[in-house]
């Protein structure tokens, strides 16, 4: 039951790296664990709750549905790459309590963001529905990627 | 677990029939991925790196998608949109933008499930799915494809290439899922319907063994044309094609009522246009 491991270079958070990781490994756990990215986290693991999600090549993906190995020379950014001032708008509209959800959250939120053209044929709730959360209900969620988005507009 | 990460089809194809499982979006793989790696002695082909599978493609007759082509790939594609709203409708039914950015269409046939809902959408298109292997390539229909709850056609030493979906005017489509919630849901009772100058395709997921052509339903809706067939006849027809089961997520009789009476509101909605 040998482990060959893997040599992979990728860009992580605008750098380039280049780490051994053994086959089977999650990139959510080579982030948290061997990159010490913890921001991150493990809600399900299964898909389901979006609160390890990450950027892959732009598009936001649950890295605990991706095997490490397919990142190689691919773009990953993970919450850390991310601004703190666009928590803000999530504060002040009621979007965050316990945090489990908020790094996930925040990353689909700057997706939508930086994609608001979406917003023509998607509803927020529609982009979101991949981001659960069991604190808030929701619509202080919904009302924070609306104001980030407008301010976005608005400072454009 | 061993990993290969080929740069060639051909190589891929070599390791498919070594017997390494195929990865794609890994959407359905890695949700079981605790219990897989449980098992070291799984090898995996990874097919992300394999460009002879990217894109979306047109002539005259198909549009063709590679087999790396993802849902999202197909929701932004303005000119899919505009022809092939049925798959759109599907895509956006499937998981949420984090699945959707991942998962394969190719990946929703091969996996199997009874429950895929990219399959009922392309296979009321007629799409036929591109095998290749080492002995050379095949095109198989979509509707012909599964032979039993998750077994299919395909051969150890075959890979999925492509999706080919013929081009056809189509008069009416329509998708249908009912599940516990929109997104990140199992589809309890689910449909894909389509008419053209090809005649009716009904098709449907999560009531039988597989997803699955509706040949009785097809044959009474293309009889009464333009018209709705009458409720009797229609409850009798599926209950000829459908064979649903009771498991966690539903009953058969809760499936089958709401098949039928979904599948007439639908057909409803045809004849209210002008
Ligand atoms: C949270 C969550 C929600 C989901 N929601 C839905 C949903 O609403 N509807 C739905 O239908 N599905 C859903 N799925 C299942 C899954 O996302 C889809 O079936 C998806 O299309 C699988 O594609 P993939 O590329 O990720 O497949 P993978 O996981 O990479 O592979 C799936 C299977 O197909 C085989 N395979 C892949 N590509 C090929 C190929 N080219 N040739 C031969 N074999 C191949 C693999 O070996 C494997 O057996 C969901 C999954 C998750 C985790
Ligand atoms: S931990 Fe990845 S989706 Fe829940
Ligand atoms: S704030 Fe607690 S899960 Fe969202």
């Amino acid at each position: 039951m040998s482990h060959d491991t893997m040599h992979i270079a990728f860009t992580l958070n605008g750098k380039a790296v280049e780490i051994d990781v053994l086959p089977h490994e999650r990139l959510l756990d080579t982030l948290r664990y061997t990159l010490g990215l913890t921001g991150a986290k493990e809600g399900c693991g299964e898909g389901e709750c979006g609160a390890c999600t990450v950027h892959l090549d732009g598009l936001p993906v649950n890295s605990c549905l991706v095997p490490t190995f397919q990142v190689r020379g691919r773009d990953v950014r993970t919450v850390e790459h991310l601004s703190p001032a666009l928590l803000a708008p999530l504060h002040e509209c009621g979007a965050t309590q316990c945090g489990a959800c908020t790094p996930g959250v925040v990353m689909a939120a700057a997706w939508i963001r930086d994609n608001s053209h979406l917003l023509s044929r998607f509803s927020i709730r529609e982009l979101m529905a991949g981001n659960l959360c069991r604190c808030t209900g929701y619509d202080g969620i919904v009302h924070g990627v609306e104001r980030l988005v407008a301010s976005e507009q608005g400072a454009a | 677990m061993k990993v290969a990460c080929p740069t060639t089809l051909a190589e891929a194809i070599s390791h498919k029939a070594l017997g390494f499982t195929p990865v794609a979006g890994a959407t359905d793989l890695w949700a079981h991925w605790p219990v897989r790696t449980a098992n070291h002695d799984l090898s995996y082909v990874d097919l992300s790196g394999l460009h002879e599978l990217r894109g979306i493609a047109w002539s005259a007759e198909h549009l063709t998608l590679g087999a790396l082509t993802t849902y999202w790939d197909t929701m932004q594609d303005s000119r899919v949109n505009a022809e092939f709203p049925l798959l759109i409708a599907a895509a956006r039914y499937v998981g949420a933008i984090q699945i959707q950015s991942r998962g394969t269409w190719a990946g929703n046939i091969a996996n199997g499930s009874p429950a895929a809902d990219g399959v009922p959408a392309l296979m009321a298109l007629d799409a036929r799915v591109r095998l290749v292997g080492s002995n050379g390539e095949r095109t198989v229909p979509l509707d012909r494809f599964y032979t039993g709850y998750r077994a299919t056609v395909m051969g150890v030493d075959e890979l999925i290439t492509a999706i080919l979906v013929p081009r056809r005017t189509y008069s009416f489509t329509a998708f249908e899922k009912v599940g516990p919630r929109r997104a990140q849901a199992i589809t309890k009772v689910g449909f894909a319907v389509a008419h053209s100058a090809d005649g009716w395709r009904v098709v449907a997921n999560s009531m039988a063994a597989t997803v699955r052509r509706c040949p009785s339903l097809e044959a009474i809706l293309n009889a009464s044309h333009p018209n709705p067939p009458a409720e009797p006849d229609l409850r009798a027809a599926a209950s000829k094609d459908l064979a649903p089961i009771s498991d966690i997520r539903s009953t058969a009789e809760y499936r089958t009522e709401v098949f039928a009476r979904l599948l007439r509101s639908t057909l409803a909605t045809m004849t209210a246009r002008p």
